[in-house]
């Protein structure tokens, strides 16, 4: 903040640029708290307090915009506070329609700051949503205009690798008539650079399209514009560019500001004296810390620190190279005489102590409460169940759960997936629940909860569940070896099956393709694991289980012929003695172990690593059930290390990719070891 | 140094009066709002207030109205930031006993011209 003690802002060219970043993060945050007013309001009877405060967050932002020179924002904003005035003096009442409107107009304040923040090329259009503001204001029915607010959009999809993936979104279109029209412009065929293009005529904003197109084809791929010339964008700007002008010098029809009183009597009569008495003391008192040398920006009266990510990382990495250097140092220590070394042994005690503090406190630094992401869904679900015709309550449990940032970045797209599947396939319509004998509205509950190491996500609603012969039939149909006695659990796993898409058999809202497998593989890339359990008529429960951190983990160590493994921890299941005989050989050269009832491969991890016998023909002793995906194995291992955490080393980007490999780790003793993928292990074990 | 009490539910807006005064010399004291400020004028006299309406807790004109009933405040001057079409707001804030507005939005010059007009 050097530069603002530069002399020339005390002069009149000030520099309104440098109040742009509190603007914006305090009009996101203004925007936030009117989108959760908006959506917890009681329509039929909204207090006062609530009105006012929802009043102030279009004044407000309207104030702030105006004076930092946004004019689309203002423009659009005073439409806003206009409305809102006649609803907090009750000259309107609040309907429905206008919550969605105000909804509405809150996404493109949304995208005029991000268009102004410089995120996005286009300013979104405001014309038609002003106008339909203006009726609703005037006390006007606006469904006429909705119609109007339909827009014409050239999307793009791709690159893909097949034309038809994308014949998913005409599917949309026609399963969701409110969603308006779809046109492929292509006659199904991709262009030469692998794009598919369609003409679409929708009422409903950017954000939505791209939720629900993310179904089929990553957010990503998507390319949205106006269709035909960008004239709706650069109209609004044309609107909007006067009145910024305007704004800046408001003296056009005076001078802006006025007194009751002749402020040239006011300066006579004005003591100051008694005032300026009673004020010496303190302004002595200030003159300390907050002189005029004082730099403005202390006023920002945060208690937060913003940091680049790149910054806390390399922390993680520093403390985690210290965690191994003091992990050697504690084991050379080991066979120090403890009375003739014990300060120094003492010492390393202590420096143990504090290197686990510190890793824990830089750790935390990444942590992010899980209302990151559970945030986003009232609103989906709100938009969700009107389109659908539902009546869905959203219960959320544990948003104040940390997990860390890397991985509350990647859970949301796998959460957003389970919980519309919730809302669109669980949860039955109000007719159909009653029939059902249940209450009219259906309940998804969302909650995070902190379990050892781990984090466990839950998407839990009490709609129809699976259809266990649903499922069987569709199983039967793709080719899957499935059997009419399988269990209910065997039955859920199938939907998880890469390209079994349920959609159209299970759903009786919508035909999607909704692709559970991409779901768990998300999650399964980030070590975590999701497991489904389901009851017919009663509902789905999805259980996502993270680790805390992508950093950290909890291993095993194994010996196999000299060299050390690492098994993460949370898929080992048991291990035991290998006795003679338990080890049968199916066919040429399969062996599997029957455990419990259960037969299940055994895999040699001497064999899958090559590693060289020098120990003559030792035969491994112990077995080690893993379990990955809900499949086990067994592996066969010399022996048992102990377990520890360990500090995570990307393999692939210290050395290149290695197959049954997921990282590698430093040893206390200074050795390299490699971390075993369970999961392609027992994959590779089961094929 | 002549102190100003500047009032504004919005840190941005708050952050600008303030920088705005400060880099002219006046020694600042912030409130994110009506009760606030009138906490903080209970403790310490100020030469100027300067206060936005809209706000939680307390509004700008109820703000006006308390001050007057202080003692150290009964001549302070003390200026209302109003909307364009305040003129319902102007006639409120005279009748609580301020002594002028200013039309938001404003910019930092102006902001300046009607103090100094006020303070010297």
């Amino acid at each position: 903040m050097g530069e603002i003690s530069n002399p020339g802002l005390q002069q009149d060219g000030f520099d309104l640029t440098q109040f742009y970043t509190v603007f914006f993060e305090e009009a996101r945050e203004n925007l936030a708290n009117m989108e959760s007013m908006l959506l917890d309001i009681d329509i039929v009877h909204p207090t006062d307090e609530e009105l006012n405060a929802i009043f102030r967050v279009a004044h407000s932002i309207k104030g702030g915009a105006a004076t930092f020179g946004f004019g689309d924002v203002s423009l659009l904003t005073h439409e806003l506070e206009t409305l809102l005035d006649r609803l907090r003096r009750h000259e309107l009442s609040l309907k429905r329609a206008m919550v969605d409107l105000l909804l509405e107009a809150g996404d493109v304040v949304k995208a005029q700051l991000a268009h102004h923040q410089g995120s996005s090329d286009q300013s979104p259009p405001s014309d038609t949503l002003i106008k339909r503001i203006r009726a609703m204001a005037a006390g006007e029915a606006v469904e006429v205009d909705v119609a109007d607010g339909a827009r014409c959009l050239d999307i793009r999809i791709g690159p893909l690798t097949s034309g038809a993936v994308a014949d998913g979104l005409v599917e949309l279109f026609r399963d969701i008539p409110s969603l308006g029209t779809i046109e492929a412009l292509d006659q199904g065929q991709l262009s030469a650079d692998g794009l598919r293009r369609f003409k679409v005529t929708t009422p409903s904003p950017d954000s939505e399209l791209l939720e629900l197109f993310s179904f089929h084809v990553s957010r990503e791929q998507v390319r949205i514009a106006p269709f035909g010339a960008p004239a709706g964008a650069t109209g609004a700007q044309a609107v909007a560019k006067p009145r910024a002008t305007s704004a800046q010098q408001p003296t056009a029809d005076g001078e802006g500001y006025g007194f009751f009183v002749d402020p040239k009597t006011l300066v006579v009569q004005s003591p100051g004296k008694g005032a300026a008495a009673a004020g010496e003391g303190d302004s002595e008192r200030r003159s300390d810390g907050r002189g005029r040398g004082e730099k403005p920006a202390a006023a920002l009266e945060s208690t937060t620190l913003r940091v680049a990510v790149e910054r806390v990382d390399q922390l993680i990495n520093l403390v985690g190279e210290l965690v191994i250097t003091q992990a050697m140092l504690t084991q050379r220590a080991k066979d120090l005489d403890p009375v003739q070394f014990s300060s120094l042994l003492g010492g390393i005690t202590d420096l143990e102590r504090s290197s686990r503090h510190l890793q824990e406190t830089v750790m935390s630094i990444r942590m992010i409460p899980m209302s990151f992401v559970f945030n986003r869904f009232p609103r989906m679900i709100r938009d969700l169940a009107s389109k659908l015709g539902k009546q869905i309550e959203l219960k959320m449990v544990g948003e104040a759960t940390e997990l860390d940032k890397g991985l509350i970045e990647k859970i949301i797209d796998p959460l957003t997936h389970l919980v519309r599947n919730s809302a669109d396939h669980g949860i039955e319509t109000p007719a159909k629940r009653l029939a059902a004998g249940k209450l009219p509205h259906g309940t998804i509950t969302l909650s995070a909860a902190h379990q050892g190491g781990s984090i466990l996500i839950e998407v839990r609603d009490d709609g129809q569940g699976l259809r266990r012969e649903r499922i069987l039939n569709k199983a039967r149909e793709r080719g899957l070896p499935v059997r009419d006695d399988m269990t209910d659990p065997e039955v859920w796993a199938l939907i998880w099956e890469p390209g079994f898409s349920t959609a159209d058999q299970i759903s009786d809202v919508s035909g999607r393709g909704v692709g559970m497998d991409v779901v768990r593989r998300n999650i399964t890339a980030l070590n975590g694991t999701v497991e489904l359990d389901a009851a017919e008529g009663y509902g789905t429960r999805v259980m996502v289980r993270l680790p805390l951190t992508l950093a950290i983990m909890d291993g095993m160590s194994i010996g196999v012929g000299g060299e050390t493994y690492i098994l993460p921890l949370a898929s080992v299941v048991e291990s035991f003695q290998v006795t003679a005989g338990m080890v049968q050989t199916v066919g040429a050269t399969g062996r599997v172990v029957k455990v419990r009832e259960e037969f299940m491969p055994v895999i040699s991890l001497d064999e899958v690593f090559r590693v060289p016998r020098q120990d003559g023909d030792r035969a491994p002793e112990i077995m080690m059930i893993v379990e990955a995906e809900g499949r086990r194995a067994a592996v066969l291992v010399d022996e048992l290390l102990g377990q520890h955490q360990v500090v995570v080393k990307n393999l692939e980007t210290n050395y290149r990719r290695v197959s049954d490999i997921s990282g590698a780790t430093i040893l206390g003793d200074g050795r390299v070891a490699l971390i075993v993928d369970t999961a392609s292990l027992v994959k590779r074990a089961r094929h | 140094m002549q102190s100003i009490l500047a009032v504004d539910d919005s840190a941005s807006m708050r952050q600008m009066v303030s920088f705005t005064l400060k880099g002219a010399g006046y020694h600042v004291i912030e409130a994110a709002d009506g009760q606030e400020a009138y906490e903080k004028a209970m403790t310490q006299s100020v030469d100027l207030v300067l206060t936005d309406q809209n706000m939680p807790r307390m509004d700008g004109v109820t703000l006006v109205k308390n001050l007057r009933g202080l003692p150290n405040y009964a001549s302070t001057p003390i200026l209302i930031l109003t909307t364009e079409s305040g003129d319902e707001m102007k006639t409120k804030g005279r009748a609580a006993g301020a002594t002028g507005w200013l039309v938001k939005p404003f910019d930092p010059s102006k902001l300046l011209e009607v103090i100094r007009k006020v303070i010297r």
